[in-house]
């Protein structure tokens, strides 16, 4: 399917964001923002949803969490019970304070790696992966509004272009894809 | 609204009823009690809770305030009176704190500073005790004295400074002072590193005179600090429902929501390291503290952890929580009450031992003090611009945003 998309480049991060407030405030639909850096409070300005990453996070922890307790229970109790400084071996409860610091930071291992993988796969950036910036530039010192035609239904072409260009920018493009 | 705070007459009517509640409390406690052998152990180890615990959260805002200007810190601009109305309670718990070890000291300890008692170090005393013996050249009337009279003194200099320059800046601004801040208040945190620990030991550890643990000043510290925040948190959110502070805005709230989130952590981390390297290392003389706390206050002093723990971990996770008034206003409340169970604890089970309960005279008290803490900060705070006039980073701090 053929789309027009328009790319409006910016020199600050603090123009790009009145120049999106008044472009939403219009109807228009931003489809992306691309930055060298997060900006903060460009999200609900552009309508983005939450992240569910830390739903994830909270998964990977209790996953974590099970697996530790589950695997030193089997070790130091079940399988072969260790006597360490005379702490009763017979019992995970009774023994329960020497686990929770490995408990701990096994969960914490999970959710940051967990984390880390997710983040890197939903979003496509996988070392090794094809960049999806439009503009190397935005990786530096430009920031970059995307709108696309097909999603907004109620203007042409030419009026995001008008509307767009009264938002202090710095460059302007069409590109069809 | 101007910017000037006057109390309100619901206040003042609240705070006062607090009084009266309290006082009549306490009477009852004491009508009912004063026949008991321990009574004045236990009416003076009430005093000490109650003066540590309102001294340590006027100390603990004092220290946050330190803390701010070292850092050159920008957002908490606009909190900043706030900050420095519970810091201002300073000199009146310094005061009672400075009154009750007075009394204790001149009762010899009173049962709660046993190693005052000069019979603790005769050896021809059957109460001679060797360990006391031991530790007489750190713990003795005379150095515990010097010491205290350091403590207070440096405080009250560093306070009296950080808000004369604070006024003062209001009316000249400049950056002079600003930078004369930043130095007092990074050398208030080396003084403040040292005391926070040594204090602690001398006020609350030496209680418990045969036992120590070098974490405990940190734990102290860390409670005081959690106080602190919970309190900060608690009067900015009433300020705003009272229409002050309009430059307040939600992200100040959720910064020192996560403040007091984090506090909780540090302190519930240090309760947990002292607590399981104890109990691990199982060895006669360290095991003691916990010995009788937790078979005479099993339930009290597990829930207490639980409750400072749990709470602020599981309701105040979420951004959102941090965010709520209604939500940062219960946890605030249910924690400080845990904290002061917490220094309850730290106090009274080493001075009264097994039989010490929480009664009419425990919570009277408290309430004595809630009322009296609350009109001496609401006092403090008309006493200047709620908002700062010239702090260099106050636009930063107004258009705050995360």
């Amino acid at each position: 399917m053929s789309d027009k998309v328009i790319f409006a480049t910016y020199t600050d991060e603090e123009v790009l964001k009145d120049g999106a407030k008044k472009l939403v405030s219009k109807g228009i639909k931003i489809n992306e923002v691309f930055s060298p850096f997060p900006i903060h409070g460009i999200d609900p300005i552009i309508g983005i949803k939450n992240t569910r990453l830390g739903i994830m996070a909270f998964l990977y922890g209790l996953t974590g969490l099970t697996l530790a307790t589950v695997g030193m229970r089997f070790m130091m109790i079940v399988d072969w019970p260790m006597n360490i400084g005379g702490k009763p071996n017979f019992s995970y409860l009774e023994n329960i304070l020497s686990f929770i610091p490995i408990t701990f930071e096994f969960t914490v291992l999970c959710a940051a790696h967990g984390m880390a993988i997710t983040y890197l796969l939903r979003n496509k950036t996988l070392p090794g992966m094809p960049a999806q910036n439009p503009y190397p530039s935005t990786t530096d010192d430009r920031f970059v509004i995307e709108i696309r035609v097909s999603e907004n239904g109620n203007y042409t072409s030419e009026d995001i272009q008008n509307l767009v260009k009264e938002t202090g920018i710095e460059g302007f493009e069409e590109k069809e894809c | 609204m101007s910017m000037e705070f006057t109390i309100p007459a619901r206040a003042k009517k609240i705070t006062l009823s607090l009084i009266v509640v309290g006082a009549a409390l306490a009477a009852v406690g004491v009508a009912t009690n004063y026949e008991d052998h321990q009574f004045t152990t236990r009416l003076l180890t009430n005093g000490l809770i109650n003066a540590f615990f309102f001294f340590a959260i006027a100390l603990g805002a004092l220290f946050f305030l330190a803390l701010q200007y070292a850092t050159e810190t920008g957002w908490y601009a606009s909190v900043k009176r706030v900050i420095e109305g519970i810091a201002g309670v300073l000199p009146y718990g310094m005061g009672l704190l400075a009154v009750i070890l007075l009394i204790i000291t001149l009762m010899d300890g009173a049962h709660i500073y046993i190693w005052m008692d000069p019979e603790t170090t005769n050896p021809a005393s059957h109460h001679f005790d060797d360990i006391i013996e031991g530790k007489k050249a750190y713990l003795n009337k005379g150095f515990f004295w010097i010491r205290t009279i350091a403590y207070l003194v440096t405080y009250y200099v560093f306070w009296n400074g950080f808000r004369k320059r604070s006024l003062e800046e209001d009316r000249i601004g400049g950056t002079n002072l600003h930078f004369k801040n930043y130095r007092k208040g990074a050398t208030f945190l080396v003084f403040f590193a040292v005391f926070s620990s040594t204090s602690a030991w001398d006020w609350i550890m030496s209680i418990d005179v045969h036992w120590f643990s070098t974490l405990f000043g940190w734990y102290t510290f860390a409670g005081m600090w959690c106080s602190a925040m919970v309190v900060i948190v608690l009067t900015t959110i009433y300020l705003k429902k009272l229409g002050y502070l309009e430059r307040v805005n939600d992200s100040h709230i959720h910064d020192i929501g996560k403040w007091t989130f984090a506090t909780s952590f540090l302190w519930s981390y240090l309760f947990f390291s002292q607590f399981m390297l104890i109990w691990y290392a199982n060895i006669g003389e360290e095991v003691t503290y916990y010995q009788i706390r937790m078979e005479s206050f099993k339930v009290l002093y597990f829930s207490m952890f639980l409750i400072n723990f749990a709470f602020p971990m599981l309701i105040l996770m979420s951004r959102d929580a941090k965010r709520n008034y209604g939500v940062l206003t219960f946890v605030g409340v249910v924690i400080l009450m845990g904290h002061w169970t917490d220094v309850y604890l730290m106090i009274s089970a080493g001075s009264l031992g097994p039989k010490a309960s929480i009664g009419f005279l425990e919570i009277g008290l408290a309430l004595v003090c809630v009322g009296l803490f609350i009109r001496i900060l609401l006092n403090n705070l008309t006493k200047a611009p709620l908002m700062p006039v010239n702090h260099p980073f106050l636009d930063e701090s107004v258009h705050h945003e995360i």
